[in-house]
């Protein structure tokens, strides 16, 4: 087995080596890596923006772009945390507390320096977790009936809503709401149009650009204009020679980085803890077993190397549920998904064996593409600090072009323009009420394949219900949904210790109107 | 007893899924419903409503049972009814624009309105950023990208 994936790998870095698929991961990881600097944009907005330029490319080097701006944002978001104090990125939130303290000690180079090796570390476990376990659950995917993948699909659903950050309740209600939005447009089976309210445009559904570019675009802006501090960049002055950490720093953040790392890999496979609940994890863990607890939080550096690694390896870790199952964990998987799905690649178990090309390219794309993070992260850094000064006053009208003539790319068509704007508007007052956008989007992505798998499965047994029941794998699964919702429960009633040891260190980030929906 | 009733915040997002889910409900029952072994088009919007619905009753409830007071209130504290005006006004300004005048004057207005939500900004910054905006976007989307987009319609440039 080890040297079937050592043989396909090679078969991949021959795909993401072809001179037309290097420059755009290149290019990938570079508008990644700068608007994970800049405060206030996101991965998410930056892939639906670029989504609709890559409708007429070839697939390959368009998931190649679009995954590489992911993992470019984290290397940049760190840089903004540790210099900044600015945790506009969530999963970078927790640096903050260790990486600005450092920053204000004058060893704010080193701070980056240990990020970005704890950050190549990470992704380095991230991307070999998927080389052997990616293959290995296809295996399993390839006996799943209508009735498994349902049930998997309602596990994924569940924990994407429940796990998230914020009540659990309103997370399920979101993503209700997101199997609905994904409902509008005609029915699959029999062609009715459904909750069209007679608008032509709608027949197709509502638009993935328009939807993502309304929640993460349009609400965003509304919710942080006029509502940022000013940047303060007083202590952000770093050149390249302050970045290579001395011996004594680098063997105290080894076995963080280690812990992080396999703490972020296990995160990323359970579905709908990302890598912002990695890190926050990771943070509490290595502050528990450190022999000197009350250095964290006054500029420790195992503190920034700890979440940092875990971050990245659980980054990379995310696409493994969705390369292989077609279930995405989080926003930006859903994005991507939906990325594959408009390129005509049906996401699925069948994806490794069927678009060999895209599965190895990506895998041998992200090695490639993390050294080039690297290089990029340690020349540049003097460049990435100048971009933090941008004040938000010129990068929202900025961005709100790129959101309009990217949703009337995406079909040349004004209506999607008019419909993102309505649905920035609902997700500000949606917002406001507490709820996250994030499994709007995660629904809206997964329902049309989960009504058509239910559909099928009930068609299967002829209307028995029991199904999901007798089939053992089906069964799993929604033994783990019970599960979850007990676990929910329980700490809604009893509200277990570890809960608030990890309220007690979310209380201490530096919130900012960023914070709240980029993820 | 009574302050159990004053009004949370988590009552109107919960009212906001109940109407919600109730409105998909009744649309979706006016599609075939169908049988659980061949549904129809109406099956899953009539389910989907229901449980929304009752998300919503569960997340008002939740907030009426818990003796924790929310202070969180739905307008921030300083609502920006400008901003938000701006912000509304860029896209729309866009659609007209862009339907009726072509890429410049639609790239051109929505940036400059935009721009204009912000405290700080003045009609000569907002106007500068936005006659750079243009410049970018008209070079990157439309002799780059060509994407199908006018520059002035009427005109050939």
């Amino acid at each position: 087995m080890i040297s079937t994936a050592i043989t396909d790998l090679y078969y991949g870095f021959g795909v993401a080596l072809e001179p037309h698929n290097l420059m755009y991961c290149f290019l990938g990881v570079l508008v990644g890596n700068l608007v994970g600097v800049l405060p206030g944009m996101g991965p998410v907005a930056t892939i639906s923006i670029l989504l609709p330029l890559t409708f007429g490319m070839q697939p390959v080097p368009a998931i190649l772009m679009l995954s590489g701006v992911y993992y470019g944002a984290q290397y940049g978001g760190a840089i903004c945390s540790i210099l900044l104090n600015l945790p506009c990125h969530p999963p970078h939130a927790v640096t903050c507390l260790d990486g600005f303290p450092l920053t204000k000690q004058g060893k704010g180079g080193t701070a980056l320096g240990i990020t970005i090796i704890a950050a190549f570390v990470g992704a380095s476990f991230g991307i070999t977790e998927m080389i052997f376990l990616a293959p290995f659950l296809v295996k399993m995917a390839l006996e799943f009936g209508p009735a498994e993948v349902c049930s998997l699909m309602l596990v994924g659903l569940l924990a994407g809503s429940t796990l998230a950050k914020g009540s659990p309740l309103k997370g399920i209600a979101m993503t209700v709401l997101g199997l609905l939005v994904g409902i509008v447009g005609s029915d699959i089976e029999t062609g009715q149009p459904r909750f069209t309210f007679g608008i032509t445009e709608l027949f197709d559904g509502v638009e993935i650009v328009a939807l993502a570019l309304g929640m993460f675009g349009i609400a965003e802006f509304m919710n942080s204009i006029n509502n940022t501090e000013s940047v303060d960049m007083k202590y952000a002055k770093v050149g390249i020679s302050d970045m290579f950490p001395s011996k004594a720093d680098l063997k105290l953040a080894f076995w963080p980085m280690i812990r992080g790392t396999v703490l972020g890999s296990l995160c990323a496979l359970i579905p709908g803890t990302g890598p912002t609940i990695a890190s926050f994890v990771s943070y509490a863990t290595e502050k528990k077993i450190s022999k000197t607890p009350e250095r964290f939080g006054h500029g420790a550096i195992e503190g920034v190397a700890c979440p940092e690694a875990s971050t990245h390896s659980s980054v990379q870790g995310d696409f493994i549920p969705t390369m292989s199952l077609g279930i995405p964990g989080d926003t930006v998987m859903a994005l991507l998904l939906g990325a594959l799905i408009i390129h005509g690649i049906v996401p699925g178990p069948q994806l490794i064996s069927q678009h060999a090309d895209i599965f190895w390219g990506l895998i041998a794309s992200f090695w490639i593409g993390n050294i080039l993070l690297v290089i990029l992260n340690v020349p540049m850094i003097g460049l990435w600090v100048k971009l933090l000064s941008i004040p938000y006053r010129y990068l929202y009208p900025s961005a709100m072009f790129f959101v309009c003539i990217g949703v009337y790319a995406a079909n040349n068509d004004m209506f999607q323009v008019g419909e993102t704007l309505f649905i920035g508007v609902i997700g500000y007052i949606l917002l406001r009420l507490d709820f996250h956008p994030a499994p709007i989007l995660l629904g809206f992505v997964l329902g049309p394949r989960f009504e058509e798998n239910f559909r099928r499965s009930l068609l299967i047994s002829r209307g028995d219900l029991t199904t999901f029941i007798d089939r053992p794998i089906s069964a799993f699964f929604l033994f783990i949904c019970v599960v979850l919702i007990t676990a929910q429960i329980y700490v809604w009633l009893r509200k277990p210790k570890i809960f608030t040891e990890e309220k007690a260190i979310e209380a201490q980030v530096p919130r900012t109107a960023y914070s709240e929906v980029a993820e | 007893m009574l302050e159990k009733f004053t009004l949370k915040r988590d009552y109107y997002a919960g009212g906001l899924m109940l109407l919600l889910g109730v409105g998909a409900a009744v649309t979706g029952s006016g599609y075939k419903f169908g049988t659980l072994a061949r549904m129809g088009p109406g099956f899953m919007p009539v389910m989907l409503g229901v449980v929304l619905a009752f998300m919503g009753l569960l997340i008002a409830g939740t907030a009426l049972a818990s003796s924790e007071p929310d202070d969180a209130k739905f307008m921030p504290d300083n609502p920006q009814w400008f901003g938000w005006f701006c912000i509304i006004a860029g896209p729309i300004l866009f659609i007209i624009l862009g339907e009726y005048g072509g890429m410049i004057p639609a790239v051109f207005a929505c940036v400059f309105v935009c721009a204009l939500g912000d405290k700080t900004a003045t009609y000569k910054s907002s106007a500068i950023l936005a006659f750079g905006v243009t410049v970018f976007g008209v070079l990157l989307f439309h002799y780059f990208l060509g994407i199908p987009f006018p520059l002035l319609r009427g005109v050939n440039l």
